[in-house]
This record gives C-alpha cells, structure tokens and sequence, in this order.
C-alpha cells in the first residue's frame, strides 16, 4: 500500500512538473523580454537596474510610432471590412445546396492553409502586373483576403444554429428583410461577429509576410519596420519597450475574448 | 357572410413531392377555422402560403378581397403564431410584444398602453420585464399570441400553436384561445393534428390527407357524418365494417339486417358502414337479439371501459362505462340514428390514398 501511494505521489507531481515546465518553455523568452524592457542598461543584457528610459525612447521614435498607426488603422479596417463581407457571405453559404456549401467551405479554408509566402508572391505579382503597382489599398485588400476565412469560420456556425423561424416572425410583424437582419438576426450571431472581428485584426496585426511583399515604399507596419531596422542596425532598444506593450495587447484580448465566451456559455446552460 | 380569405386552385410541390394540389378553401369573416389532418397533410403549407412564407406554383391568395399572392409577408394584415412560439429570445417580454408596433413607428405611449392590455389579455400582467428563456412553455405560449395581436390584424393565423405543451394545460389553452377569439372578434385560422382539439375550438373543421380535402363541415357534422373512410377513422375511434344498403333505410352488416336513417344509395348497394365505440349498446342475450358476440378484451379507460367484442368474425370496437368481463356473451344494439352509411371508394387507388398515414 505504501508503494502505491509513493506512486500516485510520483506520478502527480510528475503531472504537475509537466505543466509547469511546458509553460515555462513557452514563456520564458517572453518573460526574458519584458523584464529586458525595463533594464537600465540600453546597449548590453547586463542587468544595472529598472528604469522606463526604453519607453521613453519609444514613445519619442517618430518613425516607430507611425507604423504603430498604419498598423492598428490597416488592422480595423481590414478587419471591419472583412467581417462585413465575410458575415454577408455565410449569409449567402446558407442559402445554397449542401453540395455547394462544401465546395465554399473548403474554398474559403484554402487561403488558411497555403503558405503565406506563396499567397503573398502571388498577390504582389497580381497587382503589379493588373493593379498598376503597389500601394496602400493593395496592403489592405491583401488583408482582408488573408481574414476573411477567419470571419468566415466563426460567424458560420452562429448562423448554422440561428432558428429561422423568429426570422420568418419580424417579417410577419412587419419588419422588412433588412430590418428583421438587424434587430432579429444580428443580434442573434453577433458573439460570432465580434470574435470573428478580433480574430482578423489580430492577424492582421501580426501579418509580416503578406504586408512585406504588397506595401509600397515607405509604407511601414510594427512588423515591417522591425524587420527593417533589426536587419541594418540590429535590435534597438525602443523593440523592447514596443514588443511588450504588444504582448500585453494580446493578452488583454485573449482574455476579454474567453471572458466574453464563457459568459455566453453559460447563458446557454440556463 | 363575406369570405375575409379565400385560396383558389393552390398548388405546391417540394422536390416534385406535392404537397396541395388544387386546394380550394375559402375562410369566413369571426370564424374560427381548424386545418386538422396527420403530419404531412399539407395544412402547414397551406398555412405558410397564406403567412407569405411560401409561394404557391400556382393559384391564388385573395384577402379582403385583393390578390395577396405576391404581397410579401410583411405587407400582410394577419399574423402568425409558429408552432414553436419563434420569440426573440434576445429581447423581454415587453419588447417582444412591442416589436411589430416599433415597426409601424406607433408613438411610445400607444405602445406602452398596447403592451399593458396585452398582458392581461394572455393573464402575463407583471410579467413584462421577464427574460423570455426564464418562461415555461405556456407563458411563452401566450407571449407569442400577445406579440401577434397587438397588431390587430384581421386574421390569426396558428400553427400547432398547442402542440408542445401538456395535456392538462394544452386543454386550459384550448379555451383561452375561444376566450380570446370572442374578445377580440378576430378571425382564427389554426392548424392541428389533434382531432380532439379540433373539435373543442373550432367553427368549421376542414380534414386534409396528402394535400386533398377530405371533409368541411362543423365539429358535429365531422364526427357524426364522416364523408369517407378516412374523416372516419382519423376522427376519433370507429368501426368501419363492410354493409349492403338492402333498400333506403335498411342496411345489413355482420349478417344482420339494421334499420337506418339514410336514403338515396340505391337497392343492394356495398357500402361501409361506421359505428362509433360508444354508440353500441351491449344488452344481456336473450331470444328475441339478432347479432350476438363474445368480449375478447377489456382495458379500463377513466371515463370508460374500452372493449373489443368479437362477433361473428369480426373484432368491434366497445366503449361502454359498464363493465363485461372477457368471455362474457352479449348481445349487440346500435339505434339507427347512430349508424352512419358511406359510399365505398370508387377505386382500390382512392381506397388506398384514403387509409395511408
């Protein structure tokens, strides 16, 4: 009996060291940076004390702050547009065959799954070729296309689940179709259109590759522009300072999104 | 009395399975009409197609006496109670009622006095800022009749609106909604498959099978005076036995000669003869009692006990609240007011169309 609890003893902690080390594996880099954000010393890892002087630096880059702007500014746009064009077109998907729905379903999951290096080629090419050059609506429609599956992905099943008949009800109150859409349908699949709303402006946020091969020069994103400068003067210390404020971004979504979701659950479970 | 709805010629199939086929049906102003038949009958079609929420392939939708066929169902002045309430489960109780009102931009006052009398029309007063998913069926029931007559339309139009409630509360609805009718001398059009509930609400009964009609007549006239077969035996329990109309007013069954009341079948003509369970009398057998059987089974019902009597060959259906125990022979007695004659199909296809379901 001894030996089996020794066992069970073992084998829990196991589990636990287990978890434990997977997160500090995919943490730690992380954590690393955010604590080098706030080291004294700009120009090596050595650790000579705390001090905001990398923020400082940040918030004075004229160059960074700006892509910081076309950034979030190419990133709601698309993602406003892509979550319109991408709610109407499951609204579309329904109303075909079932044979037809997984003709688009698959389509629409191809551009998730090609290689972004691939896509990317190949829209450069396009609009150079048909669009007369590059510039900042190719950037944006590149965008969209990169998210509109995602919109596509989450808004689907809320509208697979939506009960056509309360529909059908607004009409016969005498909603016309576009006012029973808005005040019956769309407040119904709504949870479905805002994660598919963040879904694409984090992608879009996040998208190097794509951005890289279809903006024009002078055109910069948080990504670009790092990229750039990593490449001729190395990692400056502003990245720091920027880097964690983005991971903080993400994480502060992250968790208004699961939030939101179990809220929503457990609505349903009542 | 004027006709408030009339279709003419409707027909419509789904997959090139039809589901009407020349229906002809024309709805009287304050009545109060039942589409009754099995699932599939076509009486929701039929429904949807005067809601605007199917297009029939041909024929037409007259209301008031315009041609609506084409009018979408938003411009319609009737509204729908679906089968499964369809509330907005998003909004309360007062905004669902208040929806159709918003729509037509009636002033806040007007909708605030409409939502109040509402609510104690359906007896749901305090209830109005209630979630709609916090009610039980038969409150959600009558929030869905509140939100559609709050419009005052000329026509209700009710889709199995009772179905999923129980027993006891779906008959407390059953006179609710003749409450409500005569209130509100609106003219309900409903459909069922319920033949009891039918003939508790209704007017006029309309019996549908596979996109026909089979019967129109009130309540009374459907149970007493079944047309065919299958009105018979969809409505309510009956025995249907092959007879011969040996001359008017004498029919033989079972090998027994009956007086009868009907007239004008012709000399030794085959006819199906119905007999309702609970218009047979069983008698204790003597001498003088021509048709004689033996209880086979007995099942206790509440009201009464349900018996099947074999008689010669043949199993009749008893209702009786007088007890015979199986094996018991006894004697068998219809009065001739109670035997009601039928034509037999004229064809084995029309005999078949008739019993399926």
């Amino acid at each position: 009996m001894k030996i089996k609890g020794f066992l069970r003893g073992f084998g829990n902690f196991i589990q636990r060291f287990y978890i434990v080390f997977l997160l500090i594996i995919l943490y730690l880099p992380t954590a690393v940076l955010v604590m080098m954000s706030f080291n004294e010393n700009t120009s090596t890892f050595e650790w000579t004390g705390f001090s905001i002087e990398k923020y400082k630096m940040l918030f004075e880059n004229e160059d960074i702050l700006e892509s910081v702007v076309t950034t979030v500014g190419i990133g709601l746009l698309s993602a406003l547009i892509s979550t319109v064009l991408g709610t109407l077109a499951c609204i579309g998907i329904m109303a075909m065959s079932r044979k037809l729905q997984t003709v688009i379903k698959t389509t629409t999951n191809i551009p998730m799954l090609n290689a972004d290096i691939v896509t990317a080629i190949a829209f450069m090419l396009f609009f150079v070729r048909f669009f007369g050059g590059l510039g900042t609506h190719t950037v944006l429609i590149a965008h969209i296309t990169l998210t509109l599956p995602y919109v596509i992905l989450n808004v689907l099943p809320k509208i697979t689940q939506f009960d056509y008949k309360i529909y059908e009800a607004a009409l016969d109150l005498g909603a016309t179709n576009f006012q029973a859409f808005r005040k019956v349908m769309l407040p119904d699949i709504m949870p479905g259109v805002i994660t598919g709303f963040i879904f694409a402006a984090t992608l879009s946020f996040n998208d190097f590759t794509l951005t890289y091969f279809t903006k024009p020069a002078g055109f910069e994103t948080i990504s670009t522009k790092i990229y750039s400068a990593v490449r001729t003067k190395g990692i400056r210390p502003e990245h720091y300072a920027l880097a964690t404020i983005l991971f903080v971004i993400v994480l502060l979504i992250l968790f208004i999104v699961n939030y939101k979701g179990n809220k929503n659950e457990g609505k349903k479970d009542k | 009395m004027e006709k408030l709805l009339e279709l003419r010629n409707i027909s419509k199939s789904f997959n090139k399975e039809l589901v009407l086929d020349e229906f002809n049906l024309y709805v009287k102003r304050n009545e109060f009409v039942t589409l009754l038949g099995p699932s599939g009958c076509g009486k929701t079609t039929a429904l949807r197609i005067i809601g605007g929420f199917e297009k029939p392939d041909s024929g037409s939708v007259f209301f008031e006496g315009q041609d609506i066929t084409d009018l979408a169902p938003n411009k319609r002045n009737l509204n729908t109670v679906f089968q499964k309430y369809a509330l907005f489960p998003h909004m309360n109780v007062e905004e669902n009622i208040a929806f159709g009102l918003k729509i037509k931009n009636k002033s806040k006052q007007y909708i605030a006095d409409k939502i109040k009398y509402a609510l104690k029309l359906v007896n749901l007063d305090g209830y109005g800022k209630r979630s709609v998913d916090a009610m039980s069926g038969g409150q959600q029931q009558r929030v869905a009749i509140a939100r559609a007559i709050v419009n005052e339309p000329q026509m209700l139009l009710l889709d199995e609106p009772l179905a999923a409630l129980d027993l006891k509360l779906r008959q407390d609805m059953q006179y609710e909604l003749i409450r409500l009718k005569n209130e509100l001398g609106i003219t309900f059009l409903y459909v069922t498959h319920d033949q009891e509930e039918a003939l508790t609400i209704s007017d006029t009964i309309v019996v549908m099978n596979q996109g026909y009609i089979q019967q129109i007549g009130t309540p009374e006239s459907i149970y007493n005076e079944p047309e065919n077969a299958f009105v018979a035996d969809f409505i309510g329990d009956s025995n249907i036995i092959d007879g011969t109309m040996i001359d008017d007013l004498l029919v033989e069954f079972l090998g027994v000669k009956f007086k009868c009341v009907d007239t004008g079948f012709g000399k030794n003509k085959p006819v199906d003869v119905v007999l309702r369970p609970e218009d047979i009398i069983l008698t204790k057998p003597d001498n003088d009692t021509k048709l004689k059987g033996v209880v086979t089974s007995l099942i206790f019902k509440g009201v009464h006990y349900e018996m099947d009597v074999m008689v010669n060959g043949y199993e009749l259906l008893v209702h009786s609240t007088k007890l015979e125990p199986v094996g018991t022979e006894v004697g068998i007695d219809v009065d001739p007011e109670n035997i009601q004659i039928m034509n037999k199909p004229a064809s084995e296809d029309e005999e078949v169309a008739s019993l399926e379901d």
